[in-house]
């Protein structure tokens, strides 16, 4: 029983491996509703250094398009905070506070100035600040001058979690305007990304078209054709998982096909008893079936239990892959996952008893019994 | 004018033991009056068990017939062969072979439930037949629980479920101690007194002495059939 449960807990954990990862990214890219993104022509947000120019230029064009609601642009870049003789250096997002969909804040309140910022647990930890306190940072370092350039004073507004960032990251969020000045003349007017949320009922395809028709320098991808990218760049977890998963079943299956048999083996003589006293063969292949099924269904329920226990740690060993989102999941328990480990479990059950039982219920009845009788 | 329930013609049964070809039954006829009880004895290896095996339809002669009540049974398929015996033919063995994971009158139900017999008549008829046996009291016991000899009185209980027309019995008394035997030789008499035709396979002198008939048998052929008073 102990077998069948770890054959289920495994089948189940790989049937949370082959679709968490993805099910996890498309709620994480959906969580503030942004349906769109906008990043340089050939590339995927921030899958480059590259930006996109003109960005004041591309918010116009957007805003022509009567489907999109709200347009996010962001900045990537670094901040460098110079904390007694240590320099601190942490990832910068320059977005527009009040639209932006990169962070939550946990404690005090949004950037509304150009001088405030708000940072992650892991900055604040490693400068000392605190809510209230002014930091003085810089947004470049010039390597021939060995000094920092575009220094600014900044006062910390807030504490959040970065949504794209892995857990223990050093990041900090300016309003984009700042980070673009801070830069000066390199990244006047640019972007990194643009996100869009469409309008309440618009069909989000369509609005891709208005926009890659509307702005063929850019590249536009809907949250359906990052996912399609992560698919092809994901595939070998999911083949991975295949294989496990199928491996579970098989290994559940022979447990069970070898339990029924010793069950079956065991009970010989009151098998072939039932059917000499008339009860219906096919009525005593359900009979054992029924068995196989329920010795799968208990270790399936144990095993369930154990693979949610087992997908825990994994996942955690898992998410700490450095640079990993924290809010990314490698597996993500979904009932339909469950209903679907239990089915696949109760057909490998019922197909498990079927030929034991067969063999045992078609057995001689005269012969077996007499061999039950020597025995 | 004779009434008679079961014939076998001519039976033959022939079967492989590793390379040699053992023949068990070695063509034998007999009739069975409704209502008779009959007892074949004879040494161990003379073919009564395999005789009574023909007989109650749970093995295929080699050659010759069977028929009971007008029926061919052995001339039945598997399924056919089924029916017939879960309607007309009560099978009481040396094992008792109760099914363990259920109760005596769970047991006693079982053949009326595979002839859907509906629930509260078949637990009624159960009831009857386990108070008929001396078990009144222990309906809900499982055969773990039960005596040697309760749980033949189940067996038996269970044989009489569907009414049959014919009681086969292997053995009955021997796995039961002396006391328990003749307990069980006067529960299968008394149910020859009230109707049900009985061919018993023993080695058990007092069993064979309570038949209206005894069948002698050695080396797969009736050696002695003759009628005796009832004791």
């Amino acid at each position: 029983m102990l077998g069948v449960a770890v054959s289920a807990a495994m089948l189940l954990d790989m049937v949370m491996l082959s679709t968490g990862m993805r099910v996890s990214l498309r709620t994480l890219l959906l969580s503030r509703g942004f349906q769109l993104r906008l990043a340089p022509k050939g590339t995927l947000p921030f899958d480059t250094d590259a930006t996109i120019p003109d960005a004041s230029n591309v918010i116009r064009v957007l805003r022509t398009i009567p489907e999109v609601s709200t347009i996010s642009p962001v900045l990537g870049g670094q901040l460098h905070v110079t904390v007694g003789t240590r320099t601190i250096t942490a990832t910068a997002l320059g977005v527009e506070p009040s639209v932006q969909g990169d962070y939550e804040i946990t404690q005090g309140r949004p950037s509304a100035r150009p001088n405030e910022l708000v940072a992650s647990d892991d900055f604040l930890r490693a400068t000392g600040a605190k809510i209230g306190d002014t930091l003085s940072a810089a947004s470049g370092y010039d390597p021939q001058l060995r000094s920092f350039t575009g220094r600014r004073t900044f006062l910390v507004v807030g504490r959040a979690r970065f949504l794209y960032m892995p857990a223990e990251h050093r990041a900090v969020a300016l309003p984009i305007a700042t980070l673009q000045q801070m830069r000066g003349a390199e990244l006047r007017d640019r972007a990194s990304l643009f996100m869009i949320r469409a309008r309440e009922g618009a069909d989000v395809d369509t609005v891709l078209q208005h926009i890659q028709a509307a702005l063929p320098a850019v590249t536009a991808v809907s949250i359906e054709t990052a996912m399609r990218q992560v698919d092809e760049r994901m595939s070998y977890f999911r083949q991975l998982a295949f294989i496990l998963g199928a491996v579970s079943l098989a290994v559940g299956f022979l447990l069970v096909t070898t339990l029924v048999t010793v069950s079956v083996n065991e009970r010989l003589g009151e098998i072939v008893v039932m059917r000499a006293i008339g009860v219906a063969r096919s009525r005593v292949v359900l009979q054992i079936v029924i068995e196989g099924v329920a010795i799968m269904f208990v270790g399936a329920i144990a095993g369930l239990g154990l693979g949610l226990v087992t997908a825990r740690y994994l996942n955690s060993i898992l998410a700490a892959f450095p640079g990993l989102p924290a809010a990314i999941d490698f597996f993500v328990f979904e009932p339909r996952d469950a209903w679907g480990a239990l089915g696949l479990l109760t057909v490998a059950g019922i197909l498990a008893g079927i030929y034991p039982s067969w063999r045992g219920a078609s057995l001689p009845i005269a012969i077996t019994l007499r061999e039950e009788a020597v025995g | 004018m004779s009434d008679t329930l079961l014939t076998a013609h001519d039976l033959r049964r022939e079967y492989h033991m590793g390379d040699e070809l053992v023949r068990a039954v070695r063509g034998v006829s007999l009739q069975v009056e409704r209502g008779d009880y009959v007892a074949i004895v004879g040494p161990s290896g003379c073919g009564k068990s395999t005789l009574l095996n023909l007989i109650g339809g749970i093995d295929h002669p080699t050659a010759g017939s069977v028929t009971i009540d007008g029926a061919r049974i052995d001339q039945m398929g598997d399924g056919e062969a089924t029916r017939f015996r879960l309607r007309h033919i009560g099978f009481v063995f040396q094992r008792f072979y109760l099914m363990p994971a259920l109760t005596a009158i769970e047991n006693v139900e079982l053949p009326m439930a595979e002839a859907k017999v509906p629930r509260e008549q078949r637990g009624r008829r159960a009831r009857e037949l386990l108070a008929y046996v001396g078990l009144g009291e222990r309906h809900d016991h499982r055969p773990a629980q039960l005596s040697g000899g309760e749980q033949q009185r189940v067996a038996i209980a269970r044989a009489l479920a569907n009414k049959p027309q014919l009681l086969v019995a292997d053995e009955p008394t021997g796995e039961l101690d002396a006391k328990t035997g003749a307990e069980m030789i006067e529960l299968v008499a008394q149910v020859n007194r009230d109707g049900t035709t009985i061919v018993v396979v023993t080695h058990d002198e007092d069993l064979a002495h309570a038949a209206r008939r005894v069948v002698h048998m050695r080396d797969g052929v009736i050696v002695d059939d003759r009628r005796q008073d009832a004791p």
